[in-house]
Formats: C-alpha cells, sequence, structure tokens
C-alpha cells in the first residue's frame, strides 16, 4: 500500500514539474530566439547552447535556419523571424511556431551574420537536439553520436530525452550515453558509480574508452570502481571476441565441409584422388551465375529463387560431367590411385582453359538474393546471413548424404562395393554402374557446393584450385573412409584457422595449420577417425 | 624381373646419353661464341639459357624418378626442393649485387632497405661466399626432405597420404615465402642480379658456361643415380616399391632405404634449382606451386618412370612443347598439356622411352626366338638331307 502511495506521489510531482518546465519553456524560448537577433557574433555560441539547453524541438527549425543563412532580424525591434525569399520581399515566419507573419521590403530586415565557429556550434546543437526528433532512427544516431563524444553540457538535454523516450533500443543507447556524459560532469560520486555500474553492465567500445579517459580524470574514491568496471567489460569482451572466432571458424569449416565433402565420397569411399574435384565445385558456381544471368535478363522477378533453381540443375551438370569422367578415363584407373591423380589433374586443366576460353579470365558477377544480404546482431556477434545459410546448407548436405549412403538401397550398393568389390559383385551388384553412379554423386555434390561459394568467393575459373588442397587435408585429417570424420575435421580445422589466425597473421596462421596437420599425419597416419580392422590394409 | 631386364637393356643407352650430354656441353657454347651471329649453325644467347633451362627440369625430373619411379613414393612436392636450392642460389647472387643495387647499400639487397631492415637477418649470413651458398643449396632442400622424410617413413605413411602431406609442405612453403616478413624477398622474390663468380651473368660467355654447367652436372647425375640404382642397395630400394611389406619383413629397415633415397633425391633438385636461377635470373615464391610439383611428375610419366633417361627425355619433349605451343596458340596449351596427362596415364603408362625399350626388347626376343627356330629347322633339315 505504502509501495503505491509513494509512486502516485513521485508521478504527481514528476508530472507537475514537468509541466511547470513546459511552461516556463515556451516563455524562455521566445527571449532566446529574439536574443539571437541583438548578439553580436561573439556572443552568438553562448544563446546558441542557451537555446539547445532549452531541449525543444521547436528550436531545431531556428537553428537550422541559423546555420543556413537564413534567419534575419528587424532591424525595426530587432524580431528575430525565419523568411522565405519572394522576388524582392521577404516573406516572415515566426520562428516557434511556424506562423506566416506577412511579406516585407528586404531592405527591412538584417540576415543574422555567422561565421564557421558559429556553424559548428549550431551543428553540436542540432546533434543534441535531434535527439528529440519524431524519428526514431535519427534519434538513435544522436543518441550514439552523444555517446561517442560525451560533453556535460548535453547532460540535462539527455535527461529530458531519456524521460520521454519511449523505443527501447534508443532508450538503452540513451542510458549509456547519460552515464558517459555524467561522468564527465559534476555529479555526485554516488550518481557516477551508478553510471560506472550502468556501463559495466553494457559493455562495448564506446563504454570502455569512457571509463579508461574517465579513469585519468575521476577522484580516488572512484577508481577502484573504474578499475573493476573496466575489467569486467574487458572480460565480456574476451568472451564476445571467442564467440565470434568460433562463429568465424564455423563459418569457415562450414565452406571447408562443403568443399570436402564430395571429395570425401570420391576419395574416401572409393580411393579415388579426383583432382578435378575443386573444378567441379567451380562449374557448379558457373552454373549459378549462369541461371541468374537469365533470370536478370527475362525472369527478374525470380531473382531470389536463382539459388533453388540453381542447386539442382548444379547437381545435374557436375553430375553429369563426372559420370562422363568415370566412364571414359577413371574407370580403366581403378587401383592405381597414383596414375588417377595424374589423370584427373590433366582434366582440371582441360575444365579450367574451357571456362577460361567460354567465359573469360575475369572473375564473374554473382549477385545475393535478398535473404541472403544483411547481418544480424545476437549478443556481441554481428551475423551475416549469407554465412549463416552456408553452415545450414552444408549440414543439410551432410545429413542428406548420410541418409543417402546408410538408408537407402542405393547407399547400401555403395557401401557393400566398397568394402568387398568382389563379393558384392557375386552378389548380382553391378559394380562399375555403382562406381558411375558414386563418381557423379560425390561429383555433383561438389556442384552444389559450388552453388553456395559463389554466394561468398568470386566466381573465376580459378575458384576450384584453392579449394582443392584444404579439400584433402580435411578428408585425411578426418579420416578416409568416413563421412563424421570429414564433418569433425571441416570444423575442427575452421575453428583452429579463426583462433590462430588473430596471434599469427591470416597466412602464418594457414602455415601453421598446414604444419600441424603434417605433423598429425604422422602420429595417426590413418586421420581421426580411422577404419578398423583389415580394411586398412586393402 | 622386368626392371632389372630393362636396366640391362638401358646399360648402353646411359652411355649414349652421357656422351650425348658432354657433346652439348661443347658444342652448344663453342657454337653460341664462335660462330657469327648470321652463320646458319649459330646459336642465340637465349636459347643457349632456354635449353640450359630445359636441362636443369631435366634435372629435376630425373630426380623425381629416383624417388617415384624407383621407391614407389610419389612426391608431389618436389619443386619446392627446387626452389629452395634456386633460393640459395638467389641470396648468394643477391649479395654480389653490393652497391650497384637501387639504393645502394653495401650490405642489405633492394627489398630490406625498402622494407626499412637495419641489418642482415642471421639467415642471410654467409651467403656472399659462393661456397657456402653452394653447400646451402644442397644441405637446406638434404635436410629439409631427411626430417620431413625421417618423421614420414618413420610413422609409415605412405602411397597417396605422402603425396598429400607433400603437397602440403610445398603449400605451406609457398605461403610463408610470400610473406614479406620471411626476408626472402616476399612476392618478388630475388632478381636484379648482376655477376655470379665474378662475371657478368648477362654476358654470352657466361650463360654459355651455365649452360655447360647444367650439362654436366646432368651428366653427372645420371651416372651417380645409375650407380645407385644398380647398387645392391637400388634392388632393395626397387624391392621397397614393388612389395614393400615383403620387404620389411625379410628384415629391411624400409624406412632407412626409402629416407635416403628421397634426401639424395632432393638435394639434386636443389642443385637443378641453383643451376636454373643463374639462367632465368629471377627466383620467386611461384615457383613452390602445388601444381609445378604436379607438372614435373608428368614429365618423368611422359618420358617413363623407372627409366634413367626417361625423365630426362620427357622433361625436354614437354618443356620445349610448352614452349613452342605457348608462343604459336597460347590458349590450347592447357588443353594440351592436361590431354597429355590423361593419355600418358591411359595409353602410355611406361612412358615414351619405356614403351620404346619394352617395343625394341621384344623384337630382340622375337627375333632370337625366330633364330633358334631356324637354328632347329637347320638342324631338322641336315640329317634329312644327309639321307
Amino acid at each position: 500500500m505504502y509501495r503505491i502511495l509513494q509512486t502516485l506521489l513521485i508521478t504527481l510531482c514528476l508530472l507537475v514539474s514537468a509541466h511547470v518546465t513546459g511552461l516556463r519553456a515556451a516563455d524562455d524560448l521566445g527571449a532566446l530566439v529574439s536574443a539571437l537577433g541583438t548578439a553580436k557574433l561573439a556572443e552568438l555560441d553562448d544563446r546558441i547552447a542557451a537555446l539547445a539547453k532549452s531541449g525543444d524541438p521547436r528550436v531545431i527549425p531556428v537553428l537550422e535556419a541559423l546555420g543556413e543563412g537564413n534567419l534575419y532580424a528587424r532591424k525595426a525591434d530587432g524580431g528575430v523571424f525565419l523568411t522565405t525569399e519572394m522576388g524582392a520581399s521577404l516573406v516572415l515566419v515566426d520562428p516557434l511556431d511556424g506562423a506566416q507573419l506577412g511579406e516585407v521590403p528586404k531592405g527591412e530586415l538584417q540576415k543574422i551574420k555567422v561565421n564557421n565557429a558559429v556553424r559548428r556550434a549550431v551543428r553540436s546543437a542540432l546533434g543534441g537536439l535531434t535527439l528529440f526528433s519524431a524519428d526514431a532512427g535519427a534519434r538513435l544516431k544522436a543518441a550514439q553520436s552523444m555517446r561517442q563524444t560525451p560533453s556535460a553540457d548535453a547532460l540535462e538535454a539527455i535527461e529530458t530525452a531519456l524521460a520521454a523516450e519511449k523505443d527501447v533500443t534508443v532508450r538503452k543507447t540513451l542510458d549509456e550515453a547519460r552515464a558517459v556524459t555524467l561522468l564527465v560532469s559534476d555529479r555526485s560520486d554516488d550518481d557516477k558509480r551508478a553510471a560506472i555500474k550502468l556501463l559495466a553492465e553494457g559493455g562495448g567500445r564506446e563504454a570502455l574508452g569512457a571509463l579508461s579517459s574517465a579513469l585519468s580524470s575521476a577522484d580516488a574514491s572512484l577508481k577502484p570502481d573504474i578499475e573493476a568496471a573496466l575489467q569486467r567489460i574487458e572480460q565480456a569482451q574476451a568472451f564476445w571476441n571467442a564467440g565470434q572466432n568460433v562463429w568465424y571458424g564455423l563459418s569457415l569449416g562450414s565452406v571447408l565441409l562443403l568443399a570436402a565433402i564430395g571429395l570425401a565420397i570420391t576419395f574416401g569411399v572409393m580411393g579415388i584422388i579426383n583432382m578435378a574435384h575443386g573444378e567441379m565445385v567451380m562449374l557448379g558456381a558457373y552454373t549459378t551465375f549462369l541461371v541468374q544471368d537469365v533470370i536478370r535478363g527475362s525472369y527478374p522477378a525470380l531473382f531470389d529463387w536463382s539459388l533453388a533453381i540453381a542447386l539442382p540443375l548444379a547437381f545435374l551438370v557436375t553430375g553429369v560431367i563426372g559420370l562422363a569422367i568415370e566412364r571414359s578415363v577413371i574407370r580403366f584407373l581403378y587401383g592405381r590411385p597414383l596414375e588417377t591423380l595424374l589423370a584427373t589433374w590433366g582434366i582440371s586443366l582441360i575444365l579450367q582453359q574451357s571456362v577460361r576460353s567460354i567465359f573469360g579470365p575475369t572473375n564473374r558477377e554473382v549477385g545475393n538474393p535478398s535473404w541472403m544480404a544483411g547481418a544480424f546482431e545476437l549478443g556481441g556477434l554481428t551475423i551475416t546471413w549469407n554465412r549463416l545459410w552456408i553452415i545450414v546448407f552444408a549440414l543439410a548436405v551432410f545429413a542428406a548424404l548420410l541418409f543417402l549412403l546408410k538408408r537407402t538401397s542405393m547407399g547400401l550398393r555403395m557401401r557393400a562395393v566398397t568394402q568387398n568389390r568382389r563379393m558384392a559383385s557375386s552378389m548380382g551388384i553391378r559394380t562399375p554402374w555403382v562406381d558411375a553412379l558414386t563418381f557423379a554423386l560425390g561429383s555433383g555434390i561438389a556442384g552444389m557446393a559450388g552453388v553456395a561459394l559463389s554466394q561468398i568467393d568470386n566466381v573465376s575459373p580459378n575458384l576450384g584450385q584453392g579449394y582443392i588442397i584444404d579439400s584433402f587435408m580435411v578428408v585425411v585429417f578426418g579420416g578416409v573412409g568416413n563421412l563424421w570424420g570429414t564433418l569433425v575435421g571441416a570444423f575442427s580445422l575452421g575453428i583452429l584457422n579463426k583462433f590462430l589466425e588473430p596471434y599469427a597473421g591470416a597466412v602464418l596462421g594457414k602455415i601453421l595449420v598446414l604444419v600441424l596437420i603434417i605433423l598429425f599425419i604422422q602420429k595417426k597416419p590413418r586421420g581421426l577417425f580411422a577404419l578398423k580392422g583389415r580394411a586398412v590394409e586393402a | 624381373m622386368i626392371t632389372s631386364f630393362l636396366l640391362k637393356s638401358l646399360d648402353r643407352s646411359i652411355v649414349v646419353v652421357v656422351a650425348i650430354l658432354l657433346g652439348l656441353a661443347i658444342a652448344i657454347p663453342a657454337l653460341n661464341l664462335l660462330t657469327a651471329p648470321d652463320h646458319p649453325l649459330h646459336v642465340p644467347t637465349f636459347l643457349v639459357s632456354l635449353f640450359g633451362k630445359y636441362l636443369t627440369y631435366a634435372l629435376l625430373a630425373l630426380a623425381l624418378d629416383l624417388v617415384w619411379g624407383f621407391c614407389g613414393i610419389l612426391s608431389l612436392g618436389h619443386a619446392a626442393f627446387f626452389a629452395l636450392g634456386g633460393y640459395a642460389m638467389g641470396m648468394y647472387l643477391m649479395r654480389q649485387i653490393g652497391v650497384r643495387g637501387s639504393y645502394g647499400n653495401p650490405l642489405l639487397p633492394d627489398f630490406m632497405v625498402f622494407l626499412n631492415w637495419k641489418e642482415l637477418p642471421w639467415f642471410w649470413q654467409g651467403f656472399d661466399m659462393f661456397w657456402f651458398a653452394a653447400l646451402m643449396v644442397v644441405l637446406v632442400p638434404g635436410l629439409l626432405a631427411f626430417v620431413f622424410g625421417w618423421f614420414a617413413f618413420r610413422s609409415r605413411v605412405n602411397g597417396v597420404y605422402l603425396s598429400i602431406i607433400t603437397q602440403a609442405m610445398t603449400y605451406a612453403l609457398l605461403l610463408a615465402f610470400f610473406r614479406n616478413d620471411m626476408g626472402f624477398g616476399g612476392n618478388n622474390g630475388l632478381t636484379d642480379f648482376k655477376d655470379i663468380l665474378g662475371f657478368n651473368i648477362q654476358a654470352d660467355g657466361t650463360r654459355a658456361a651455365l649452360f655447360a654447367a647444367s650439362a654436366l652436372t646432368l651428366a653427372l647425375c645420371l651416372v651417380l643415380t645409375t650407380a645407385i640404382v644398380r647398387s645392391k642397395y637400388g634392388k632393395v630400394l626397387v624391392a621397397v616399391r614393388d612389395a614393400e611389406s615383403r620387404t620389411r619383413f625379410l628384415g629391411y629397415r624400409v624406412e632407412h632405404i626409402k629416407l635416403f633415397a628421397f634426401t639424395v633425391s632432393a638435394m639434386m633438385a636443389g642443385i637443378a634449382g641453383a643451376l636454373y636461377v643463374p639462367q632465368v635470373g629471377i627466383i620467386n615464391p611461384g615457383e613452390f606451386e602445388p601444381g609445378n610439383s604436379i607438372e614435373v611428375v608428368i614429365w618423368t610419366a611422359v618420358g617413363g618412370r623407372g627409366t634413367l633417361i626417361g625423365p630426362i627425355v620427357g622433361a625436354i619433349l614437354v618443356n620445349g612443347g610448352k614452349s613452342i605451343f605457348t608462343a604459336a596458340f597460347p590458349e590450347f596449351w592447357l588443353f594440351a598439356l592436361g590431354g597429355l596427362f590423361v593419355f600418358v596415364t591411359l595409353f602410355l603408362p611406361k612412358g615414351v622411352v619405356g614403351t620404346a625399350s619394352a617395343y625394341l626388347a621384344r623384337r630382340k626376343a622375337h627375333r632370337r626366338a625366330a633364330d633358334a627356330e631356324n637354328a632347329r629347322d637347320n638342324l631338322v633339315a641336315e640329317p634329312m638331307a644327309a639321307e
């Protein structure tokens, strides 16, 4: 009961005081504006500051007019007006309520002169005043700028704005702006302590900057608080940085997974060293380019669907090319892995040069559909939609492949042929046919990976070369013949890479990863998840 | 069985090849230096350097053949050893520039002055002396191969896995040498060489001498590899290639046998690189490209792996073809090279030399059989005549 009464009372007081300040502001404002007319150039700064301090949105047009040189004073009585030009005369407008006050000849008025210093004052005053703009975006921007460059004068304006603010995001930024500003003002230590606490909770780079600059000037009694707050923010930042690294690592891992998963089939399951694998990825990306090209030319409305259309097409195109390669070259080379390596390398050169001859050596532009553009914030993380979709897509492809291999009769045949070709053949499985389809499947998946990678990489004839070594590393690291190994390998290499990068730099990080893999293979020559039993000697 | 037979039949041909190489080492420089430019037999200097380059490639292919053809280790990183040898020679040549560089710094190469380095890094010390650089040309690739091979062979990484990690090795080196901080000229590599052992590197005489040196080194290395392959050790090497587990069970230390071949081969590749750099005038990280190493494999495959002359013939054929093709139809060179990869693996697994010598051997055997038949016929015919 007591609590309710108290709340009521406080609300009442606030209302009354707000009303009173409002009334007083209206009276004062007229006087303040008129004061502009009589001020000398040197005094204008103070007058502008006084206007800005009022925090009244009606001041905005006045200040804007002043900055643009549109504010005039009547010579007769010193009244200040906004004007619009009309032939030889000027139309007078009341600066505060915007009412038209008739025309007067130009001679009766005198422009209020401004110089650069005044313009600057106007600009900063306006920055504070847009805190009261009707547009939430403008308010947010103003609050952010105040948070970035705190000035003690703005404190009251911020507090007034805070009292009126309804939007949650703007409120949060304003709160922080208030805290940052409070630290540089002469408020009591308790207020400052509360502000420090708020900043510590909010975190962020601005808070860190404000607190560390406050540290040097603050009282001795406040210093421990600030130091604790700084430490807390730094810890939070370290946490989010680690989170960001994990995210980047997952993103890189999903790219590696996409690139390597087709190889996990051709190399891991069939034992074929397919050096043309990267070129299948490249062909998938070019298929996307062609699909988008047709859509741009003929059915622009379908653009958001371009990837969905390109995906099956890329699978088909690369699958068929893979089938052709298997039938024409690879089937003669089974059991001779090193020869396959050379032949497929030759094929990769031919494919690269064909694409270069047809599409030219330069990068082709592949656009992002609208649902893949942009980013959103999650805690302290910035997450771009295209990366998120690629992770989802990579996992989906992985799951689909796992299902195909483990739950369908085709998959059963593939595994049977891999494990014991002659036995499978005796059971009536047409092994050459299974070989061809398996290779086509691996190539088709590479093509689908190309569709996804076209969204984040340059589509050029060299696209595939960049992935081939990494893909082999992933498959070998994860363990040949094991899809789960490929998954774990891709993500752990991705994350490892991104965690090494801040310490070692991008290139050195990559070198370290390569060296680590080389060393790892010494320790476990068959990868993370090695096939056990006699199969390994095959 | 087949290999030893091939080896015997190649006996004479190796002598012939060595003789040809020695002849070239005298003839080409002579034709370049002693004949007038308008003489029909005159060899222009750019051709001397070009042929010299082919010979260093041939040496690289020979080095690869020692491990791939005779030991079954398909190294996809041999270009790395080649490039390391090249860099060692390049460092010597850089130190010889002295005050003639654009910045005129007597100690630091231009790129270091440009990067604001104050003193010579420790690993550049000593490269002003030729003997030291020459030692490094052999030691650095040899040491890398020794350490790399010691780890890899000991843990029985073989076949495809070894190929992939050698590729990773050259890729890692490629990335490393691209970095400016490494102190090897980064992206641009080492170039603008002035002289070698006091002779102007651009002069006709120096070029001819470098060609002769390349031909002699190739001949020497050919004799050396022949000796290795013919020795008792070479027999075990081939046994490792054909049946590694069986050789191990017979009590041989397979990893030691492989390691020796791998290290010797890397040293030869390093020497090839060192001869290559002064003739081309530049060494940059591009030499570490994994694609380069794979190209070396195709030279060897075209010529014939497991034959000692094959890689030499293959390297010269493919690179000669490349020079002609890229000048005449630049678009089609990659088609041709790619097609060559496919064609050779499918239809010429023994390579040009291997196929040719097999053909010759078959014809010889055929003729001997025919002779034997004739002799028997005669033997059968004689009693009839006597009757």
